[in-house]
């Protein structure tokens, strides 16, 4: 119990961090590209912009939608596979108590 | 482990993995796009986040009215359940809606209630860790009360306007997705059992490891 | 029972009433509680719009957890809890009765807040006089009932001061979502009074389930 709930904790810190930074990257583009018109446009300048925006789409619609779903069956997986390694680690432990004192029983010693 | 477990094991280990293919060929929804495929993990991991809180909460009654230690086994059990499926709604949920509806989070009655329920697992997990001696029946009647929240998650989405989509979209789904969402949901359905079993079996073994200690000091 | 519960709430108020002790403090508080807000949010001498209602409502919810924790310790202090229990009263009327107690308390307390408020954040808070209070007394059973459940039963239990905020903040968060929301629609110049009425039926609803629910479930979970 001790070790899956930071294992948890930190695997979603991962993994909501993972796509705000990715997509933080892609929509800064469009964004940035907007900032230095003040009035709309149909079409900006070329010249002035580091960054062409491809399409007249609003920002979110430009967010890549793959890797938010990649990350999140990824987070699924691995949140999953996590529990169970954390489950299987403290039936070990227990399991090998048990064992030990079992046997410590049977041959009539004390701990 | 009883017997049918290892064979169930395995069984739903080829369904996780004929998943994505179901998920895959299933149709794109028209204005999300490829993120709408996120839904066929998120719904089921979050019909077992409230499956977990309601058998939580009837294994918590039974043990605070009858006594039973096999049912706060299984309380502790289906509330570590809770957490975890939950922290996977909350985060696959998120990471959908950044596209769909361009914010990760709102402040909606559905999101609200279920982040409030999650949380409220949480606190369980945390009174029987530090509670001390009396926390299993704490932490029994802290999840009657959040047992009462589900049935308030549930409808809360189609008696509020809200951003999240309603209940009555899941029986509106044509073939190829009901078929992916279903399966999915099965898959889910079955590793919850699984899960249930596993950790109740920790549960059980623990119980044997203090009976054990306190036969040595007779 | 309402005799039993009526007893308690007398000896409560009696104790209380030598020294004030947990009066002045909680009062204290919640007041310090509010300024810290004014403070913090208060830019060039204007507050934030939708402020008075929110900082209100978690005023009344710090100060409350407060007090239970004070209430609940000064029995376990004197051993009155075990005795109260081994009395022959229905326990259900022992809950009752301290609940009846906490809510006198914060009520008390909500008196005083409620014009500091409207002061400090220049909200009309007394416009509708009735309703606001429809909604803190509603409210503050909501929060009470839940909370003298929990702070009962932490009271034999390690670290119960931070498991009292764990278990209770999350229970409560409808009561006080509904709470705030009724408060700052009444503090609209054009609030709809309709939806304010909805608040409050929830709030009442939220109160018959918490109370429902603690009645049940407080005889087995105060037996060893």
């Amino acid at each position: 119990m001790q070790r899956s709930l930071p294992l948890l904790v930190l695997l979603l810190a991962l993994f909501v961090s993972g796509p705000a930074v990715g997509c933080g990257a892609a929509d800064d583009g469009p964004a940035a590209a907007q900032q230095p018109q003040p009035q709309p446009q149909p079409a900006p300048p070329a010249a002035t912009d580091e960054f062409v925006p491809i399409s007249q789409l609003p920002a979110q619609d430009q967010l890549p939608a793959a890797p938010l779903l990649v990350t999140a069956y990824a987070f699924v997986w691995l949140a999953l596979f996590g529990y169970l390694v954390s489950v299987g680690r403290r039936l070990g432990k227990v399991q090998r108590e048990v064992d030990r004192l079992e046997s410590d029983i049977a041959r009539g010693t004390r701990t | 482990m009883p017997k049918w477990f290892m064979p169930l094991v395995g069984i739903n280990a080829v369904m996780f993995a004929a998943a994505p293919f179901l998920i895959a060929r299933a149709d794109y929804e028209s204005t999300m796009g490829l993120v709408q495929k996120i839904f066929y993990f998120h719904m089921p991991s979050a019909s077992m986040f409230l499956l977990s809180a309601v058998v939580c909460g009837i294994a918590s009654a039974r043990f605070l009215f009858g006594g039973s230690p096999r049912q706060d086994r299984l309380a502790y059990a289906a509330a570590e359940l809770a957490v975890l499926f939950g922290a996977i709604t909350l985060v696959t949920g998120p990471l959908w809606a950044r596209k769909a509806w361009g914010v990760w989070w709102a402040w909606d009655v559905r999101l609200t209630s279920s982040l409030m329920g999650w949380m409220v697992a949480w606190a369980y997990l945390l009174v029987r860790k530090y509670g001390g001696p009396g926390s299993d029946k704490l932490a029994a009647g802290l999840a009657l009360f959040g047992m009462a929240n589900v049935p308030f998650v549930y409808i809360s989405v189609n008696y509020w306007r809200t951003i999240h989509p309603k209940t009555s979209v899941v029986p509106t789904l044509p073939a190829d997705m009901g078929a992916a969402l279903w399966f999915s949901f099965a898959c889910f359905l079955l590793l919850f059992i699984l899960l249930l079993r596993v950790r109740v079996h920790l549960e059980e073994q623990r119980a044997k490891l203090d009976t054990l200690y306190l036969s040595l000091d007779d | 029972m309402i005799r039993t519960a009526w007893l308690i709430l007398r000896k409560d108020l009696t104790v209380e009433v030598r020294s004030l002790e947990i009066a002045y403090t909680t009062l204290f508080f919640a007041v310090s509680c509010v300024l810290f807000f004014a403070f913090a949010l208060v830019k060039e001498g204007k507050a934030p719009e939708d402020g008075a209602a929110g900082i209100l409502w978690i005023s009344i919810a710090f100060a409350g957890t407060l007090a239970l924790g004070r209430t609940f310790e000064r029995e376990r202090q004197s051993e009155t809890l075990r005795a109260l229990l081994m009395a022959p009263a229905d326990r259900p009327a022992i809950y009752v009765g301290k609940l009846l107690g906490i809510v006198a308390l914060l009520v008390a307390a909500e008196v005083v807040l409620v014009p500091l408020v409207a002061i400090l954040f220049q909200a009309p808070l007394l416009s509708h006089p009735f309703w606001l209070a429809a909604v803190l007394i509603s409210g503050t059973i909501g929060f009470a009932a839940v909370g003298t459940l929990f702070s009962a039963m932490l009271v034999r239990a390690r670290s119960r001061d931070v498991l009292l905020p764990v278990l209770l903040y999350p229970i409560t968060v409808p009561v006080i979502i509904a709470g705030v929301r009724a408060t700052a629609e009444l503090l609209q110049p054009d609030g709809e009074l309709a939806l304010v009425r909805f608040w409050v039926a929830l709030l009442l609803a939220l109160d018959v389930v918490f109370v429902t629910l603690a009645l049940w479930t407080f005889e087995p979970l105060m037996t060893d």
